[in-house]
């Protein structure tokens, strides 16, 4: 039961973040919430890899969060003009 | 069963601050104020929350502290990025903001050379 409602709180967060994503007003809106999207499903997936007893979910959610930080950081270089 | 409890309180702790950034994100009203809800309040949410689930689970202790490490050391560097690149691309303050230390800096920094 207790999996159930840790998931869940984690779930809505993730759509709140969507929400932001899809109304921002400027494309910097839609990469903050994209970056924090991201933050927040490596999390979520840690805690789904324990639920479905599956070791493999740590291995999707780390490569998930370093290919995370590389796009941050590359729309971020292209937004300042760098790129 | 000590350990159950902390592991337990941990993942709560992280699952209601990963809740309050994306809250955070959503409320907030300029892209400054979104970026410092939601980078401060994902950094420590997820940080907690995979160790919690290292602490419940301790065979697995070893890899889950490596992705809190991870996200621990790039969650900031992003964030700084995303910061900079929002600013110099034009995004303007919000109007009830009071301090621009960025500007400040800039027109120092002119006054110097001058």
């Amino acid at each position: 039961m207790s999996w159930y409602i840790a998931i869940g709180i984690i779930t809505v967060g993730v759509i709140l973040t969507l929400i932001r994503a899809l109304k921002g007003p400027t494309p910097a809106d839609r990469m903050v919430a994209v970056d924090s999207m991201t933050t927040i499903t490596t999390a979520l997936l840690v805690l789904l890899g324990l639920y479905f007893k599956r070791y493999i979910y740590l291995d999707i959610a780390l490569v998930y969060a370093v290919l995370a930080f590389v796009a941050t950081l590359a729309v971020a270089r292209y937004m300042e003009g760098g790129l | 069963m000590i350990l159950n409890v902390i592991g337990w309180f941990l993942v709560y702790f992280g699952a209601v601050f990963l809740f309050l950034g994306a809250l955070g994100i959503v409320r907030f009203p300029d892209v400054y104020n979104r970026l410092q809800a939601g980078t401060k309040c994902t950094t420590l949410g997820a940080f907690s929350a995979i160790i919690g689930v290292g602490i419940l689970h301790p065979a697995w202790l070893a890899k889950t502290f490596i992705i809190a490490l991870f996200i621990l050391l790039t969650n900031p560097i992003s964030s700084h990025a995303l910061g900079r690149a929002s600013y110099r691309s034009g995004v303007k303050l919000w109007e009830k903001s009071v301090v621009d230390k960025c500007k400040e800096f800039a027109e120092c920094v002119e006054e110097r050379n001058e």
